[in-house]
Protein backbone atom coordinates (compact mmCIF):
# COMPACT_ATOMS: atom_id res chain seq x y z
CA UNK A 1 0.00 0.00 0.00
CA UNK A 2 1.50 3.84 -0.85
CA UNK A 3 2.20 5.51 2.11
CA UNK A 4 0.75 8.98 2.45
CA UNK A 5 3.10 11.60 3.55
CA UNK A 6 1.84 15.13 3.35
CA UNK A 7 4.19 17.83 4.84
CA UNK A 8 2.69 20.23 7.04
CA UNK A 9 1.79 24.21 6.73
CA UNK A 10 0.76 27.09 9.47
CA UNK A 11 -2.18 25.44 9.23
CA UNK A 12 -2.16 21.99 8.32
CA UNK A 13 -0.15 19.15 9.72
CA UNK A 14 2.89 16.48 8.55
CA UNK A 15 0.63 13.48 8.13
CA UNK A 16 2.97 10.50 7.49
CA UNK A 17 0.42 6.56 7.19
CA UNK A 18 2.64 4.05 6.13
CA UNK A 19 1.84 0.61 6.61
CA UNK A 20 5.27 -0.52 5.26
CA UNK A 21 6.97 1.22 8.19
CA UNK A 22 4.63 0.93 10.72
CA UNK A 23 4.44 4.47 10.90
CA UNK A 24 0.98 6.23 11.49
CA UNK A 25 1.23 10.11 12.67
CA UNK A 26 -0.28 13.36 12.40
CA UNK A 27 1.78 16.05 14.21
CA UNK A 28 1.23 20.43 13.97
CA UNK A 29 -1.34 22.19 13.60
CA UNK A 30 -4.76 21.77 12.12
CA UNK A 31 -6.51 24.98 11.95
CA UNK A 32 -7.53 25.08 8.20
CA UNK A 33 -11.30 27.05 7.03
CA UNK A 34 -11.98 23.45 4.66
CA UNK A 35 -11.22 20.79 7.42
CA UNK A 36 -12.99 18.38 5.47
CA UNK A 37 -11.16 18.86 2.34
CA UNK A 38 -7.99 18.00 3.94
CA UNK A 39 -8.81 14.84 6.02
CA UNK A 40 -10.71 12.94 3.17
CA UNK A 41 -7.90 11.46 1.57
CA UNK A 42 -6.79 10.08 4.62
CA UNK A 43 -9.89 8.85 5.56
CA UNK A 44 -9.88 7.27 2.48
CA UNK A 45 -6.43 5.89 2.73
CA UNK A 46 -7.54 4.33 5.97
CA UNK A 47 -10.93 2.42 4.61
CA UNK A 48 -8.32 0.65 2.33
CA UNK A 49 -5.92 -0.05 5.13
CA UNK A 50 -8.66 -1.46 7.44
CA UNK A 51 -9.05 -4.25 4.92
CA UNK A 52 -5.41 -5.98 5.56
CA UNK A 53 -3.74 -3.75 9.03
CA UNK A 54 -0.81 -4.35 10.64
CA UNK A 55 -0.75 -6.92 13.72
CA UNK A 56 -0.68 -3.50 16.19
CA UNK A 57 -0.97 -0.29 14.80
CA UNK A 58 0.27 2.69 16.63
CA UNK A 59 -1.21 6.36 15.98
CA UNK A 60 1.06 8.86 17.54
CA UNK A 61 -0.88 12.38 17.56
CA UNK A 62 1.12 15.76 18.41
CA UNK A 63 -0.68 18.32 17.78
CA UNK A 64 -0.06 21.96 18.94
CA UNK A 65 -3.19 23.57 17.93
CA UNK A 66 -6.70 22.75 16.34
CA UNK A 67 -9.82 24.14 15.04
CA UNK A 68 -13.18 22.74 16.02
CA UNK A 69 -13.69 21.90 12.39
CA UNK A 70 -10.47 19.75 12.75
CA UNK A 71 -11.44 18.07 15.65
CA UNK A 72 -15.01 16.45 13.69
CA UNK A 73 -12.64 15.15 11.03
CA UNK A 74 -9.62 14.04 13.69
CA UNK A 75 -12.74 12.30 15.66
CA UNK A 76 -13.10 10.56 11.70
CA UNK A 77 -9.60 9.56 11.42
CA UNK A 78 -10.33 8.26 14.77
CA UNK A 79 -12.83 6.06 13.76
CA UNK A 80 -11.57 4.24 11.52
CA UNK A 81 -8.94 2.97 13.62
CA UNK A 82 -11.58 1.72 15.74
CA UNK A 83 -13.01 -0.27 13.21
CA UNK A 84 -10.07 -1.67 12.91
CA UNK A 85 -9.43 -2.40 16.77
CA UNK A 86 -12.92 -3.82 16.94
CA UNK A 87 -11.93 -6.61 13.89
CA UNK A 88 -9.25 -7.79 17.26
CA UNK A 89 -6.48 -5.67 15.74
CA UNK A 90 -3.97 -4.29 18.21
CA UNK A 91 -4.11 -0.10 17.73
CA UNK A 92 -3.11 2.37 20.25
CA UNK A 93 -3.54 6.35 20.57
CA UNK A 94 -0.28 8.26 21.88
CA UNK A 95 -1.74 11.53 22.14
CA UNK A 96 0.86 14.08 22.74
CA UNK A 97 0.86 17.70 24.87
CA UNK A 98 3.02 20.10 25.52
CA UNK A 99 3.69 20.54 29.45
CA UNK A 100 0.92 22.66 30.93
CA UNK A 101 -1.41 22.55 27.96
CA UNK A 102 -4.50 21.34 29.98
CA UNK A 103 -6.55 21.96 27.23
CA UNK A 104 -4.90 19.81 24.58
CA UNK A 105 -5.19 16.83 27.71
CA UNK A 106 -8.75 17.40 27.97
CA UNK A 107 -9.10 17.14 23.89
CA UNK A 108 -7.05 13.84 24.23
CA UNK A 109 -10.00 12.88 27.43
CA UNK A 110 -12.31 13.60 24.97
CA UNK A 111 -11.28 11.33 22.06
CA UNK A 112 -10.69 8.36 24.97
CA UNK A 113 -14.12 8.62 25.98
CA UNK A 114 -15.68 8.64 23.09
CA UNK A 115 -13.50 5.95 20.60
CA UNK A 116 -13.08 3.30 22.16
CA UNK A 117 -9.08 2.24 21.48
CA UNK A 118 -6.59 2.41 24.37
CA UNK A 119 -4.98 5.86 24.80
CA UNK A 120 -1.91 6.89 26.44
CA UNK A 121 -1.17 10.51 27.06
CA UNK A 122 2.26 11.69 27.08
CA UNK A 123 3.01 15.14 28.09
CA UNK A 124 5.97 16.51 26.49
CA UNK A 125 8.35 18.29 28.84
CA UNK A 126 11.05 20.98 27.34
CA UNK B 1 -29.51 58.23 13.16
CA UNK B 2 -28.34 54.43 12.98
CA UNK B 3 -25.57 52.71 14.10
CA UNK B 4 -22.33 53.50 12.71
CA UNK B 5 -19.57 50.46 12.12
CA UNK B 6 -17.13 53.53 11.71
CA UNK B 7 -17.98 55.01 14.63
CA UNK B 8 -18.13 51.55 17.21
CA UNK B 9 -14.30 50.90 15.54
CA UNK B 10 -13.00 53.56 16.12
CA UNK B 11 -14.66 53.93 19.96
CA UNK B 12 -12.68 50.18 20.40
CA UNK B 13 -9.21 52.04 20.20
CA UNK B 14 -8.03 52.91 23.45
CA UNK B 15 -4.21 52.47 24.87
CA UNK B 16 -4.66 48.70 25.54
CA UNK B 17 -5.18 47.43 22.21
CA UNK B 18 -3.07 45.49 20.55
CA UNK B 19 -4.61 44.71 17.43
CA UNK B 20 -7.53 45.45 15.12
CA UNK B 21 -8.65 45.33 12.09
CA UNK B 22 -12.10 45.58 10.05
CA UNK B 23 -12.84 44.51 6.51
CA UNK B 24 -12.84 41.19 4.61
CA UNK B 25 -12.33 38.15 6.18
CA UNK B 26 -10.42 35.95 4.07
CA UNK B 27 -8.66 32.96 4.28
CA UNK B 28 -5.40 35.01 3.85
CA UNK B 29 -6.37 37.52 6.20
CA UNK B 30 -7.15 34.95 8.68
CA UNK B 31 -3.57 34.08 8.00
CA UNK B 32 -2.50 37.49 8.83
CA UNK B 33 -3.96 37.63 11.97
CA UNK B 34 -3.08 35.04 13.48
CA UNK B 35 0.63 35.56 12.51
CA UNK B 36 0.42 38.87 13.73
CA UNK B 37 -1.04 38.14 16.98
CA UNK B 38 0.96 35.51 17.59
CA UNK B 39 3.97 37.26 17.22
CA UNK B 40 2.66 40.19 19.30
CA UNK B 41 1.63 37.99 22.44
CA UNK B 42 5.35 36.51 22.48
CA UNK B 43 6.90 39.59 22.53
CA UNK B 44 4.54 40.68 25.53
CA UNK B 45 5.97 37.40 27.26
CA UNK B 46 2.92 36.44 28.08
CA UNK B 47 2.90 32.64 29.82
CA UNK B 48 2.45 30.03 27.22
CA UNK B 49 -1.09 28.73 28.35
CA UNK B 50 -2.36 32.12 27.73
CA UNK B 51 -0.81 32.43 24.89
CA UNK B 52 -2.29 29.30 23.67
CA UNK B 53 -5.46 30.24 24.42
CA UNK B 54 -5.69 33.43 23.29
CA UNK B 55 -4.54 31.48 19.81
CA UNK B 56 -6.98 29.14 19.66
CA UNK B 57 -10.07 31.44 20.77
CA UNK B 58 -8.85 33.46 17.93
CA UNK B 59 -8.96 30.79 15.21
CA UNK B 60 -12.40 30.21 16.16
CA UNK B 61 -13.71 33.93 16.16
CA UNK B 62 -12.08 34.26 12.54
CA UNK B 63 -13.46 31.07 11.54
CA UNK B 64 -17.19 31.71 12.97
CA UNK B 65 -16.63 35.06 10.84
CA UNK B 66 -15.61 33.55 7.93
CA UNK B 67 -17.73 31.16 8.17
CA UNK B 68 -20.91 32.60 8.99
CA UNK B 69 -21.21 36.36 8.35
CA UNK B 70 -24.21 37.58 6.02
CA UNK B 71 -23.38 39.78 3.03
CA UNK B 72 -23.37 43.76 4.02
CA UNK B 73 -26.44 46.04 3.90
CA UNK B 74 -27.00 47.91 0.62
CA UNK B 75 -26.19 51.17 1.79
CA UNK B 76 -23.31 50.14 4.13
CA UNK B 77 -19.68 51.86 2.91
CA UNK B 78 -17.58 48.61 2.62
CA UNK B 79 -19.85 46.89 -0.21
CA UNK B 80 -16.30 45.40 -1.37
CA UNK B 81 -15.77 42.76 1.50
CA UNK B 82 -17.33 39.29 0.50
CA UNK B 83 -17.22 38.57 4.46
CA UNK B 84 -16.79 41.54 6.37
CA UNK B 85 -15.99 41.74 9.92
CA UNK B 86 -14.11 42.75 12.72
CA UNK B 87 -11.80 42.04 15.14
CA UNK B 88 -10.48 44.02 17.99
CA UNK B 89 -8.14 42.67 20.50
CA UNK B 90 -7.01 44.50 24.05
CA UNK B 91 -5.05 43.50 26.46
CA UNK B 92 -4.60 44.77 30.15
CA UNK B 93 -2.93 43.50 33.53
CA UNK B 94 -6.95 41.13 34.12
CA UNK B 95 -6.30 39.34 30.36
CA UNK B 96 -7.29 39.20 27.20
CA UNK B 97 -10.48 40.94 25.54
CA UNK B 98 -11.16 39.99 21.79
CA UNK B 99 -14.33 41.95 20.25
CA UNK B 100 -15.22 40.56 17.39
CA UNK B 101 -18.12 42.05 15.25
CA UNK B 102 -20.24 41.33 11.70
CA UNK B 103 -23.90 41.86 10.06
CA UNK B 104 -26.50 39.11 10.38
CA UNK B 105 -29.90 39.12 9.39
CA UNK B 106 -32.58 40.06 11.38
CA UNK B 107 -33.99 35.75 10.52
CA UNK B 108 -30.67 34.22 11.78
CA UNK B 109 -30.87 36.54 15.12
CA UNK B 110 -33.21 33.96 17.91
CA UNK B 111 -30.99 31.04 16.59
CA UNK B 112 -27.71 32.66 17.50
CA UNK B 113 -29.12 34.14 20.82
CA UNK B 114 -30.42 30.74 21.32
CA UNK B 115 -27.12 28.74 21.07
CA UNK B 116 -25.45 31.52 23.55
CA UNK B 117 -27.68 32.01 26.20
CA UNK B 118 -27.82 27.96 26.33
CA UNK B 119 -23.72 27.81 26.58
CA UNK B 120 -24.18 31.02 29.29
CA UNK B 121 -26.29 28.83 31.54
CA UNK B 122 -23.82 25.81 31.77
CA UNK B 123 -21.41 24.66 34.10
CA UNK B 124 -17.87 24.13 33.01
CA UNK B 125 -19.07 20.52 33.15
CA UNK B 126 -22.09 20.77 31.15
CA UNK B 127 -19.85 23.03 28.78
CA UNK B 128 -17.60 20.06 28.29
CA UNK B 129 -20.48 17.41 27.79
CA UNK B 130 -22.35 19.67 25.34
CA UNK B 131 -18.87 20.32 23.26
CA UNK B 132 -18.42 15.87 22.91
CA UNK B 133 -22.20 15.72 22.66
CA UNK B 134 -21.78 18.18 19.54
CA UNK B 135 -18.42 16.70 18.45
CA UNK B 136 -20.02 12.93 18.48
CA UNK B 137 -23.07 13.21 16.94
CA UNK B 138 -23.31 16.30 14.58
CA UNK B 139 -22.43 15.81 10.94
CA UNK B 140 -19.42 17.77 9.58
CA UNK B 141 -20.59 20.45 6.88
CA UNK B 142 -18.04 22.87 5.20
CA UNK B 143 -18.86 25.20 7.58
CA UNK B 144 -18.05 23.85 10.82
CA UNK B 145 -20.43 22.35 13.18
CA UNK B 146 -23.24 23.39 14.68
CA UNK B 147 -21.39 25.89 17.00
CA UNK B 148 -19.02 24.17 18.23
CA UNK B 149 -16.84 27.09 17.68
CA UNK B 150 -18.92 28.86 20.75
CA UNK B 151 -18.86 26.04 22.89
CA UNK B 152 -15.19 25.50 22.32
CA UNK B 153 -14.78 29.32 23.07
CA UNK B 154 -16.81 29.51 26.59
CA UNK B 155 -15.12 25.61 27.26
CA UNK B 156 -11.20 27.09 26.96
CA UNK B 157 -12.16 30.23 28.36
CA UNK B 158 -13.78 29.42 31.46
CA UNK B 159 -16.08 32.77 30.81
CA UNK B 160 -19.30 33.73 30.02
CA UNK B 161 -20.01 34.88 26.53
CA UNK B 162 -20.81 38.66 26.50
CA UNK B 163 -22.88 39.64 23.22
CA UNK B 164 -24.68 42.60 21.94
CA UNK B 165 -27.09 42.71 18.81
CA UNK B 166 -27.69 46.58 18.10
CA UNK B 167 -29.89 47.20 15.57
CA UNK B 168 -28.71 48.78 11.72
CA UNK B 169 -32.01 48.29 9.88
CA UNK B 170 -35.07 46.42 9.27
CA UNK B 171 -33.44 43.08 7.85
CA UNK B 172 -29.84 43.97 9.70
CA UNK B 173 -28.29 43.57 13.11
CA UNK B 174 -24.50 44.11 13.96
CA UNK B 175 -23.54 41.53 16.27
CA UNK B 176 -20.48 41.64 18.52
CA UNK B 177 -19.18 38.63 20.79
CA UNK B 178 -16.70 39.88 23.63
CA UNK B 179 -14.64 36.93 24.67
CA UNK B 180 -12.73 37.29 27.53
CA UNK B 181 -9.39 35.35 28.59
CA UNK B 182 -8.10 35.98 32.29
CA UNK B 183 -4.37 36.36 32.95
CA UNK B 184 -2.90 33.39 35.01
CA UNK B 185 -3.24 35.47 38.25
CA UNK B 186 -6.78 36.19 37.51
CA UNK B 187 -7.28 32.52 37.20
CA UNK B 188 -5.36 31.69 40.32
CA UNK B 189 -7.24 33.98 42.50
CA UNK B 190 -10.75 32.71 40.44
CA UNK B 191 -9.19 29.31 41.99
CA UNK B 192 -8.98 30.45 45.42
CA UNK B 193 -12.26 31.21 45.53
Amino acid sequence: MEPIVIEGTPKTPTVRFDANEGVFMLEGRSIPENSVEFYKPLVDWLDNYKESPLEKTVVEVKLEYFNTSSSKCILDVFKKFEVIHKAKNAVEVKWYYEEDDEDMLEAGEDYESIIRIPFEMIEIVE
Amino acid sequence: MSFSVENFFNKLQTDDIIFSYKGDISSDVINYVLDSVEKKTEELNDPSKTRKKVYNVLVESLQNLYHHVDVVPKDFEDQSSARFGLIVIHRNDKGYLITAGNFISVRKIAELKEKIVKINNSSPEEIKELYKHILHHQEISDKGGGGLGLVDIARKTGNRLEYEFIEYDAKYFFFTLIIKIDSIKVLKSKSLK
